[in-house]
């Protein structure tokens, strides 16, 4: 499997944001998107997760399955969390399972693996920000997608949290899975880095 | 499916629960139609001449209050985006977010009627042809509704811009759910008609709303 992109420019209001801008990831590895404030991190990973249109140049995932376009073979990990605060915290989990669908794995698994069994049955609204995170971070456990897109992904989590995440990316690319991260921190795992928004 | 009677089933769940917002609807409702008494007069013949015309502008206005919330929940808190990342078709989740609208805002306005007809001296047979009417009527309202809602997503201040852009669509459906129930209040034998048209127009809203809004929802992401 191999994530492609090509020549690509993002315009936003009337701004260039980038253009020609290459990159390459095949299974099992990920790419560091690296770059100061309002460089275009997030706009790539919203290019790639056909969230935005790209003004030019083209993003391929190849070795996938043809049916499906790159977005939905991707895992969005955006700054907002997507959480309901009125469903609890297996509410939230249990419709992203079942809206994504495809290939699903037990949500009490996932919930462990972010640290929130002990409490799944609270509502979403009583959950501190690193919190909310984990639980957003077990979506992407709970439904199998081969890309996944992580914007900050360590945001607002504590050591132990960074530690973890780093531990699930690992496992994803160990199991022939590719990711595409935008952050300021350094992931915790072999990355190659792509630089944007800083002439070189 | 699986994936869209869950968001249906997700959709109902959050309005039902503590500021979800499903029965603000109804209450405005309530509240439009028990205060048309006060303001008419204690005019017996007249308030059953204004009737049905009541009752429908309650539920014109009380369905608008519930739809700026639509999408802009969605898409303030993220889920939008991965709605439109998702395998099952944008048009698709569209219709099934209609779907479980009407169901928590639409059909108790519904159900609400049969109590607001006696407030408004309309006999039996003329309440519940008032409500057959708003049954057949509000999905029409849902889906223009829609369509507003989702053209707004992105705007602040959207919740403004939907009544300006929704009401004028909605006069279609008010004029022939209007003219329905008054068929059956004032003269009967008209009913047909209207009602017809009535049911028509929820039906190409059915067709035309899901589309329309997904559309509009591709082009106005950022």
């Amino acid at each position: 499997m191999r994530l492609t992109g090509r020549a690509l420019k993002c315009i936003r209001g009337g701004r260039e944001i980038f253009s020609d801008l290459n990159f390459e990831a095949a299974g099992g590895e990920a790419v560091a998107v690296i770059g100061p404030n309002g460089a275009g991190k997030t706009s790539l990973l919203r290019l790639i997760a056909g969230l935005l249109t790209t003004a030019g140049g083209s993003i391929t995932l190849n070795g996938g399955n043809d049916d499906l376009t790159v977005a939905e073979q991707a895992h969005y990990l955006g700054h907002r969390d997507a959480l309901k605060p009125a469903l609890s915290v297996a509410e939230n989990l249990a419709f992203w399972r079942d809206f994504l669908g495809g290939e699903t794995t037990d949500a009490k698994t996932a919930l462990a693996a972010v640290g929130l069994d002990h409490i799944a049955q609270l509502p979403a609204a009583y959950l501190s920000a690193g919190q909310r995170r984990r639980l957003s971070i077990a979506r992407l456990l709970v439904v199998r997608r081969p890309l996944w897109l992580l914007d900050e992904p360590t945001s607002a989590l504590d050591a132990s949290g960074q530690a973890m995440v780093a531990t699930l990316m690992r496992d994803h690319l160990a199991g022939g899975g590719l990711i595409v991260a935008a952050t300021h921190t350094p992931l915790g795992i072999a990355a190659r880095e792509l630089r944007i928004g800083v002439m070189a | 499916m699986t994936a869209l009677a869950a968001l249906i089933r997700r959709d109902i769940q959050v309005a039902l629960r503590v500021g979800g917002g499903a029965l603000i609807g109804v209450l405005f409702f309530l509240i439009v139609v028990v205060l048309m008494p006060f303001a008419v007069g204690p005019d017996l013949a007249l308030l059953k001449k204004l009737g049905p015309a009541i009752l429908w502008l309650g539920a014109l206005l009380a369905s608008l209050l519930t739809l700026d919330r639509l999408f802009t929940a969605d898409h303030d808190d993220g889920s939008l985006d991965l709605i439109v990342m998702g395998r099952s078709s944008l048009e698709l989740a569209c219709l099934a977010k209609a779907v479980a609208h009407w169901l928590v805002s639409g059909l108790p306005l519904v159900i609400a009627t049969p109590v607001l007809g006696m407030l408004l001296n309309l006999d039996g047979d003329a309440t519940a042809a008032v409500a057959l009417t708003l049954l057949a009527g509000t999905p029409a309202l849902t889906f223009t509704g829609m369509i507003g809602a989702a053209l707004a997503v992105t705007l602040h201040r959207g919740g403004l811009l939907l009544a300006v852009l929704v009401l004028p669509l909605s006069i279609p459906v008010l004029i022939f759910g209007v003219a329905a129930s008054n068929a059956a209040v004032i003269e009967p034998g008209g009913f047909g008609a209207p009602f017809s048209i009535l049911c028509a127009l929820s039906l190409a809203g059915l067709v035309i709303g899901p589309l329309a809004a997904a559309a509009s929802l591709r082009h106005g992401l950022d």
